[in-house]
């Protein structure tokens, strides 16, 4: 893999916040500046998460083995992007009072399957170093197998807040049932069928 | 203390009238804001012929920092226009609502099909500057020009048969883009109890800020219901009808688990979605407690003396 490759990617992955980051100091959030924060986390932290269940598809269609070597870096950011969600909404509409907040999570079905989605996140992004790959052995790949409920659970927490309109959560539904439905066994034909001759 | 006070024009005081100085800076102001805004504010020919200057200033006014005119006007909930909320501002602007008619019908003895001029006079023309909460649990304050609802109905004569009035926007997918997708089941629809259209904090808005209602915000005429969630306060409307029975209403078709006929503003009835005990103060970054009735439980809390409001949400 070209060394550039990694620092491009990275740098790709950041530019959602560096747009957040810019618009907050020199630009403009919108007339709800907080609301604008909330839904831009949400969406890439979503967005990278299809991402990051998309490289071995992608390995499997291009013969390109460099994409899942951009797989633990995706997945860090998905947990970055979910954390900074989280934090906007524990900060400006909770005021940082953990009560408030339990109360909003246990009320609301929608926003208790966003936190139970983030708060899954948390194992997978501290075992995602070598050390704990090599410590947690066989069992590493059981335990990141919980991506499959995380990306139900933030697919679930986006459509069921919507009020009409469910265009844009639709089309991140359907990427995901994509995604989820290529590691279907059965589908393992499909799969084989979009593989790239060797030449 | 009495946030809201509800006074004659002849009972304005001295301090209540703006210093000309000032005047002249915000009508400057509003010029600088405008010249990007293009067409959407200028006299244009797109827009109704309603003049609507010499209103009274402040009529019904509260203690709160009124919302910035640029915040008011690209923040909208206006599916007609498209269903995020700075669609309206970008694709309201052609919308053309010259030679605009109201068709008023149903249970009264005067029905008929109307002109803005016709239907609105000049002369019943009043600022009210009110708080507006919408269902999504954000807010502003916005001061709003029109009439007094009930000026307007009493002229149509309505019957003793008339219970409800019910209101329906312009329904035209060329005009109105938002409509090629069947997001809502056009046209958009809102309804009152009749003493709920006929008291007195009840609008007919034609302007705000001093101007001539931005398409986006509902030209050319639109109601303001401020102790109800903003999606009753329905815009650009073609037709009023007194009717018997309690008419649709748009959101409640939608979802009648989680938006109901009155959706009067009630901290203490939680929606799935929203906490309804609270909400964001457009410009403001924490959250602020939601009042009863959104601050008008003085004037419109009679209004249900007895009613289960926990059960007609």
């Amino acid at each position: 893999m070209k060394p550039w490759i990694k620092p491009l990617f990275f740098l790709l992955c950041l530019s959602p916040m560096g747009w957040i980051v810019g618009n907050a100091l020199w630009g403009d959030l919108g007339a709800n500046p907080v609301e604008t924060v909330t839904f831009q986390t949400g969406d890439w932290a979503l967005r990278l998460l299809l991402l990051t269940l998309a490289l071995s598809p992608l390995r499997r269609i291009t013969g390109w083995s460099g994409w899942i070597r951009l797989r633990r870096m995706a997945g860090l950011f998905v947990y970055f992007y979910a954390s900074s969600h989280f934090l906007i909404w524990f900060l400006a509409d909770h005021a940082l009072d953990p009560v408030s907040m339990w109360d909003d999570v246990t009320e609301r079905p929608y926003i208790a399957l966003g936190f139970s989605a983030w708060l899954l996140l948390a194992p997978l992004a501290i075992t995602s170093t070598n050390g704990w790959i090599r410590r947690l052995g066989r069992r590493w790949k059981l335990l990141h197998r919980l991506v499959y409920p995380i990306l139900a659970l933030a697919v679930l927490h986006y459509l069921w807040l919507v009020k009409a309109d469910y265009l844009l959560a639709g089309i991140h539904a359907t990427l995901a049932a994509l995604l989820l439905l290529w590691r279907v066994p059965g589908f393992g034909s499909l799969r084989s069928a979009w593989r790239v001759q060797p030449g | 203390m009495r946030v809201i006070k509800i006074r004659k024009a002849s009972d304005c005081r001295e301090q209540d009238v703006t210093p000309e100085a000032i005047y002249r800076q915000r009508r400057a102001f509003m010029k600088g804001s405008m010249l990007g805004a293009g067409l959407l504010l200028g006299s244009s020919p797109l827009q109704a012929a309603l003049n609507i200057t010499g209103y009274r200033e402040k009529v019904v006014t509260v203690d709160e920092e009124i919302t910035p005119f640029k915040d008011a006007t690209r923040y909208n909930n206006f599916y007609e226009f498209g269903t995020g909320k700075s669609d309206p501002a970008r694709n309201a602007g052609e919308f053309d609502t010259s030679d605009w008619k109201v068709t008023v019908s149903g249970e009264c003895a005067k029905p008929g099909v109307l002109s803005l001029e016709d239907l609105i006079d000049n002369k019943d023309l009043e600022e009210r500057i009110y708080r507006l909460r919408c269902v999504e649990a954000w807010s502003m304050v916005i001061p709003w020009i029109g009439v007094p609802l009930a000026t307007l109905l009493k002229r149509f004569e309505p019957t003793s048969k008339a219970k409800y009035v019910a209101f329906r926007t312009l329904v035209d997918p060329e005009r109105m883009p938002g409509q090629k997708r069947a997001v809502l089941d056009w046209p958009y629809r809102e309804g009152l109890r009749i003493d709920e259209a006929m008291h007195p904090l009840t609008l007919i808005a034609v302007g705000m800020y001093g101007k001539p209602m931005p398409n986006q915000n509902g030209a050319p005429l639109r109601l303001v219901v401020p102790w109800k969630y903003g999606f009753k306060s329905i815009k650009s409307i073609v037709a009023i009808e007194f009717t018997e029975q309690q008419p649709q209403t748009t959101w409640n078709m939608q979802n009648p688990r989680e938006y109901g006929f009155y959706s009067n503003v009630n901290p203490k009835v939680s929606h799935p979605r929203w906490s309804q005990a609270r909400e964001r103060r457009i410009g403001e970054f924490f959250k602020r407690k939601t009042l009863m009735f959104n601050g008008y439980e003085d004037e419109v809390a009679s209004l249900y003396a007895g009613m289960d409001l926990k059960k007609y949400f």
